[in-house]
């Protein structure tokens, strides 16, 4: 108990609370960080690049969000039935999230290609000579990243709307059955509001990972084309790792604590009373 | 394939479990096209990068550009299996292995003990910890990465393997500890009395009683803290440099930046970083899923 309790305490919660003392200090990697007050966070406020890219974070975000939670309720759903091809289908579709992030963005990178990949395919048989380029393009690169991460953890999402999904009572179903129910009458009555705790646990996991999240942008894009990419803990990242100003980027990293856990408080807050009452409807 | 059935014993009283019904779906009266339309289009998106990898990687780089991205390897060929590990690859296969054992073996004797003391202690210290942890699933790795990196530095040991491996540890033992405790929970206090009448110490209880009975979880928790170490790519990127050092999702990386055009040998080296993981699915799979099903019961 205590062995587990202080190193967890040492290498996961003593570093939240360092986090916010070196936004407050000057340290480029060698030596000890320096005190410097505020310094760090007058720059942060007033710098163009960082409130950009919280913008850019909070777009990609809310892009991400959508777009998983209805591929992943959707293919959770409906890799819940007991179906033989369902079931085989569902066991591939698991596959990605076997790959380490770096070796999903590199494929995609390649996939991508201008050059070599299937992005010059889809342009000739779209008629375009030049090729897509996805990755050469503001929305395109934008687009990628979504489907990149998409691709990479809509089977874990799914895999929590399919088992929550195979509790939800057959007898309720059977109900709407006997009433003459339509089955998207059924999935909206039935389905979506029995689902509504995994919708809030799945979409949490989903935010806070996506505005802390830079590997994908990292490997997929760096930043590009012409910053269009340059989301928030990117900027962490390379302020902090290319160009040493570690207490800068404390302050960055600082405000993606703050929204990371903020906003998933909120979610649970507004979701509370939701909870309560979906287990009782119906019953 | 029952999944998230198949699951249940291993991460059951994880949290608030959902109303428990009949598994039994509504039996398919008619066939969902739509649906099964919508099915096929995510495979094909699915598979199509999963075809092109493997393709692609037993090709020759001449052939690959000369035929193109679509065209099928005619003449599969060995080749970049060679001249990847050549590379050095085989050094960062056996770094990642000695690293995800080292985590595994860290976390399981780590989360034990805690996930016992947390069920069977009613002191307030126990329940509090519980609290620190369940925080603990909502710290993202990426957002600390610079305190973590500073405190890697002063303990000395930044660009060893220990400095992957702690905060590997670190970050995933909230999670084990919560599948861990919630299968601890199912041992009734009736089966500990039993035990106590015979005159068991604690550690007799918890080598005799707990660990066999919780056999699942400790799979499922061993396996998805090996899978997260397997593919760890921000603590080596940050507090490791050497290249000797590197696990193979950083090596991918770096691989990708001095080999960017040689298509093919890259995709053989993402193919045999993610070998270990498939194999894992192939024998293992409902380990492995009940090991990432535990996120979504808390």
């Amino acid at each position: 108990m205590l062995p587990a309790a202080l190193f967890f305490l040492f290498f996961a919660v003593f570093p939240l609370v360092l986090v916010v003392f070196l936004s407050f200090t000057d340290w480029n990697a060698v030596g000890d960080p320096k005190f410097t007050g505020t310094d760090n966070w007058r720059r942060l406020f007033t710098s163009h690049d960082v409130l950009s890219s919280l913008g850019r974070t909070f777009f990609l975000s809310a892009l991400c969000w959508a777009t998983q939670t209805v591929l992943s309720m959707g293919i959770g759903v409906w890799s819940a039935g007991k179906q033989r091809n369902r079931a085989v289908l569902s066991a591939i579709f698991f596959v990605p999230l076997l790959l380490s992030a770096a070796a999903v963005a590199l494929t995609w990178r390649s996939v991508l290609d201008p050059n070599f990949g299937l992005d010059a395919s889809f342009g000739h048989w779209l008629g375009r000579v030049d090729g897509l380029n996805l990755l050469g393009r503001d929305a395109g690169a934008l687009a990628a990243i979504v489907l990149v991460v998409s691709w990479q953890f809509v089977p874990f999402h799914a895999l929590l709307y399919q088992s929550a999904a195979r509790n939800i009572p057959q007898s309720l179903y059977d109900a709407a059955t006997i009433d003459g129910a339509s089955r998207w009458g059924m999935f909206r009555n039935i389905t979506l509001p029995q689902l509504r705790n995994t919708i809030v646990t799945s979409s949490t996991i989903m935010i806070v990972g996506s505005l802390t999240y830079f590997e994908t942008v990292l490997l997929l894009t760096d930043g590009g084309p012409g910053g269009a990419t340059r989301v928030l803990p990117y900027v962490m990242y390379r302020t902090g790792f290319t160009n040493y100003e570690l207490g800068y980027a404390s302050a960055i990293a600082t405000v993606l604590v703050l929204l990371g856990t903020g906003l998933s408080l909120l979610i649970v807050r507004f979701s509370g009373f939701a909870s309560m009452r979906s287990t009782l409807e119906g019953m | 394939m029952a999944l998230s059935t198949e699951a249940r014993p291993a991460t059951g009283g994880v949290g608030a479990a959902p109303p428990a019904g009949p598994r039994r779906r509504r039996s398919a009266s008619r066939p969902n096209w739509l649906a099964g339309a919508l099915a096929t289009l995510w495979l094909v998106i699915v598979g199509t990068p999963l075809y092109l990898m493997i393709s692609w990687a037993v090709q020759r780089q001449d052939k690959f550009t000369d035929n193109g991205p679509l065209a099928p390897p005619t003449h599969p060929t060995g080749f970049n299996f060679t001249y990847v590990l050549d590379q050095g690859f085989s050094t960062n296969l056996l770094v990642t292995a000695q690293v995800t054992a080292a985590s595994v073996v860290l976390t399981l004797l780590l989360a034990l003990p805690a996930a016992f003391a947390i069920v069977r202690s009613r002191s307030w210290l126990a329940g509090s910890a519980f609290r620190i942890f369940l925080l603990g699933l909502a710290i993202p790795a990426q957002a600390v990465i610079i305190p973590v990196y500073l405190i890697i530095i002063k303990l000395q040991l930044y660009d060893t393997l220990l400095a992957i491996i702690l905060p590997t540890v670190a970050f995933g033992l909230p999670l084990g500890i919560l599948v861990l405790a919630g299968s601890l929970r199912d041992v009734t206090s009736e089966m500990y009395e039993a035990m106590a009448v015979d005159g068991a110490t604690p550690l007799r209880m918890f080598v005799s009683l707990v660990l066999p009975l919780s056999r699942g979880s400790i799979t499922a928790v061993g396996i998805y803290t090996g899978l997260n170490a397997w593919n760890g790519f921000i603590f080596p990127l940050v507090l490791t440099q050497s290249p000797n050092r590197r696990p193979v999702a950083l090596a991918l990386w770096n691989f990708q930046t001095e080999h960017g055009l040689n298509t093919p040998a890259l995709m053989m080296a993402v193919l045999l970083s993610a070998v270990p993981p498939f194999v894992l699915y192939i024998f293992a799979r409902r380990w492995l899923v009940a090991g990432l099903a535990g996120v979504g019961g808390r």
